[in-house]
């Protein structure tokens, strides 16, 4: 029995085949809704794949696994003074974080800058002058270096005047000379350049990553900015002002003669007179990876809980500190792309049903048509069911033959764009899939009624109609 | 034996309103191997008649036995079956499969065969039979290739493919001039006589009714001259070996 249903299978599609090869160009015509659809789906797709994993990756290479973590807001009589101006991180913080939270993966200490790079005769003023800790390259996966090598804890730990700079500072200063060597100045303070950074372009907010000076961060703070507990907030420095400032900095190593420890201590007095523990060195944020970039949720509670602790904030009171993450940016960004791939998709299966009910109508055509060839079917012993499982296959075989057409239509056109327009396009497997299901069903939906309008024909009537 | 036997068969359509009777009481008795002309006016009921008995139509009343079997209140699958296996249809227009060659166009009523027949045998069995009616070098014909003979002889073929009981034959000739008419008629006499298979050809020609062994007037629904086995024995033109068993008992 089954030898003999495989047998009438393999009839009833020779049968369709044949049926729709009389009438070729009528069978093209027909299924040309299904190509185009099922094509334009498959392209949209793969276009649409393509465009969101190449934001995708390019947000992973600007720091998608990255939080950073910024102080909070320092106030005064009412005041506050925005985002970062309070100065409640400290580098002790940073340890924690990168022992406590397993979730994180490399935590570097930022102290950021804006000061005038002078090298012989020329000048510039980065975007970017970051005192950092080593670890910086390996949170923001930058580690190849195009020369030399990044500065060690042990130059951090001296505030040793050492320098890594970026693409667009070497240009800008150097002008094609190699920079490894020479000294540039900030502030008044030499810094040797040992490494330049690889390019890297600009990032999302379009500011330029390669316009950057790293230094360690003791350095920065010590040696440039020259910021000590009594000139960090705003109202204080302004009563500083600027000269002052300077004078400070580089006389900053004499202030703590022969001290060996990375940090000053608090003495007793300070102790006493505040009730929380006063942080000498602050910083101005921590960045921080995760060890996956799925996990940022993770390490955000991690790095809460352990910043929790460290600052002795109860549940209720506010935060000192505030954690930005990236993934809010990579979401929002898939999310655009997904909406308009959805979008794109809505539209193409409209034009599918359009293709389905091409189908229809033409298959309800070919009933008419061929209703003496029904008549005799059924006079020489073809069943309803029959007749009905012949007309259904036909559609169906349309459909599949337009689906596959429409599946290298939309592959061929994708890899054009690839090739032409450098689209970055990418093979969808589901797609595909879904393709070959949406046109089997449509196939199955709108032959159905034509095929059994069909077998439903008198065989007398059928015989003698005209 | 009895092939066909009818008895008081009924068919009544209903348009609209009114009840348009047209068999009133139909008896007949066609024995094996005959080969019988049924004829009549347009209008008296001759193509109902056929389509009762070919198992197109059912009657509205009376009863049908086909080799001994009743069969009047088969369902529409059952009669489909039964097309299939017992009975062979030959049109008046041939009704072949457009662009389709000879050789698919007698091999397609075995796609409905209940038992299978494997491709090999169905082509073998197809090739024979379009040999038997001498179109063995037309088999890749298609049917807008072949002249009207040559169709109906293809249509003939088709008819045999499943090995039927029973051959009907629609006026066969109403659309062939007059020597492919006599060609067409001696290869149904051809395959009565030497096959015994059971031909009844329907037809209002007297010149094409005369070539079978026992014509049936039908007039207004009702047979002038049915009944007769007796009547086919009035014509012993053809004495064959069917006949003569049937004679002896």
């Amino acid at each position: 029995m089954s030898w003999w249903h495989t047998q009438f299978h393999s009839r009833t599609l020779r049968t369709a085949f044949h049926a729709l090869g009389r009438n070729k160009m009528r069978s093209g015509l027909t299924t040309l809704g299904i190509i185009i659809g099922v094509g334009a789906v498959i392209a949209m797709m793969e276009i649409g794949n393509g465009s969101s994993n190449a934001i995708q990756k390019s947000i992973a290479s600007m720091g998608a696994d990255n939080l950073i973590v910024f102080p909070g807001t320092a106030a005064s009589g009412g005041v506050t003074f925005g985002a970062g101006t309070a100065t409640t991180l400290t580098p002790e913080d940073a340890e924690a974080i990168g022992q406590e939270c397993p979730a994180a993966r490399a935590v570097a200490t930022i102290v950021r800058a804006r000061a005038q790079v002078v090298y012989g005769n020329r000048n510039w003023v980065p975007l970017f002058i970051y005192g950092a800790s080593p670890s910086f390259l390996d949170v923001r996966n930058w580690n190849d270096l195009a020369e030399g090598g990044m500065f060690t804890e042990q130059d951090v730990r001296n505030a040793a005047k050492v320098c890594v700079l970026g693409q667009t500072l070497v240009r800008e200063l150097f002008q094609g000379t190699s920079p490894l060597g020479q000294e540039v100045r900030v502030r008044n303070v030499a810094f040797k350049v040992i490494g330049v950074l690889s390019a890297k372009g600009a990032n999302m907010m379009g500011m330029d990553q390669d316009d950057i000076l790293l230094a360690p961060w003791t350095t920065i703070k010590r040696r440039v900015s020259g910021s000590t507990l009594g000139n960090e907030n705003q109202s204080a420095q302004n009563a500083a002002s600027a000269s002052g400032t300077q004078a400070t900095v580089n006389t900053l190593s004499d202030i703590y003669p022969g001290q060996s420890a990375l940090y000053p201590v608090p003495s007793a007095v300070q102790a006493a007179d505040t009730p929380l523990p006063v942080r000498f060195e602050n910083i101005d944020q921590l960045l921080v990876a995760a060890q996956d970039p799925r996990e940022t949720q993770l390490a955000l509670r991690q790095i809460t809980q352990v910043l929790h602790e460290r600052h002795r904030i109860r549940p209720g009171e506010s935060d000192d500190f505030n954690i930005r993450d990236m993934t809010e940016m990579t979401r929002a960004l898939a999310a655009t792309t997904g909406l308009m791939t959805n979008l794109l998709l809505c539209v193409a299966l409209i034009s599918l049903v359009v293709g389905g009910v091409g189908i229809m109508n033409i298959m309800l055509v070919s009933v008419t048509e061929r209703t003496r060839e029904i008549g005799l079917r059924m006079a020489v012993g073809a069943r309803a069911r029959d007749i009905l499982r012949q007309f259904l296959v036909e559609a169906v075989v349309l459909c599949l033959l337009g689906g596959a057409l429409g599946i290298a239509i939309g592959r061929g056109s994708s890899l054009l764009l690839r090739a032409t327009l450098h689209w970055p396009t990418e093979l969808s497997v589901g797609a595909i899939l879904a393709a070959v299901i949406v046109s089997l069903s449509v196939g199955m939906i709108f032959g159905y009624y034509p095929a059994w309008k069909a077998s439903r024909l008198d065989p007398i009537e059928a015989l003698r109609y005209e | 034996m009895e092939l066909i036997k009818l008895q008081d068969i009924y068919k009544t359509y209903h348009l609209g309103q009114v009840d348009v009777p047209v068999l009133k009481g139909v008896s007949l008795v066609v024995e094996q191997g005959e080969m019988v002309a049924l004829m009549g006016a347009s209008g008296s009921g001759k193509t109902t008649l056929m389509n009762i008995l070919g198992c197109l139509d059912r009657p509205s009343a009376g009863h049908y036995w086909l080799e001994g079997r009743e069969i009047s209140g088969l369902s529409t699958d059952e009669r489909a079956r039964l097309r299939n296996q017992k009975i062979g249809f030959v049109f008046q227009n041939f009704n072949l499969l457009a662009r389709t060659s000879a050789l698919d166009n007698v091999m397609m009523p075995l796609s409905y065969a209940p038992a299978g027949v494997p491709d090999r045998e169905a082509r073998d069995r197809c090739v024979a039979l379009l040999e038997r009616v001498g179109l063995g070098d037309r088999l890749e014909h298609e049917s807008s290739q072949l002249s009207g003979g040559e169709q109906q002889r293809v249509a003939i073929a088709r008819a045999l493919v499943n090995q039927p009981a029973l051959l009907f034959a629609d006026e066969p000739t109403g659309n062939l001039d007059s020597r492919t008419s006599v060609e067409i008629l001696r290869m149904f006499q051809q395959l009565n006589g030497e096959e015994g298979l059971t031909i009844i050809l329907v037809t209002h020609d007297a010149g094409v009714a005369h070539h079978a062994q026992r014509i049936i007037h039908i007039r207004d629904g009702v047979i002038e001259n049915g009944f007769s086995a007796g009547a086919a024995q009035t014509k012993p033109e053809v004495g064959h070996k069917v006949r003569a068993t049937e004679v002896a008992p």
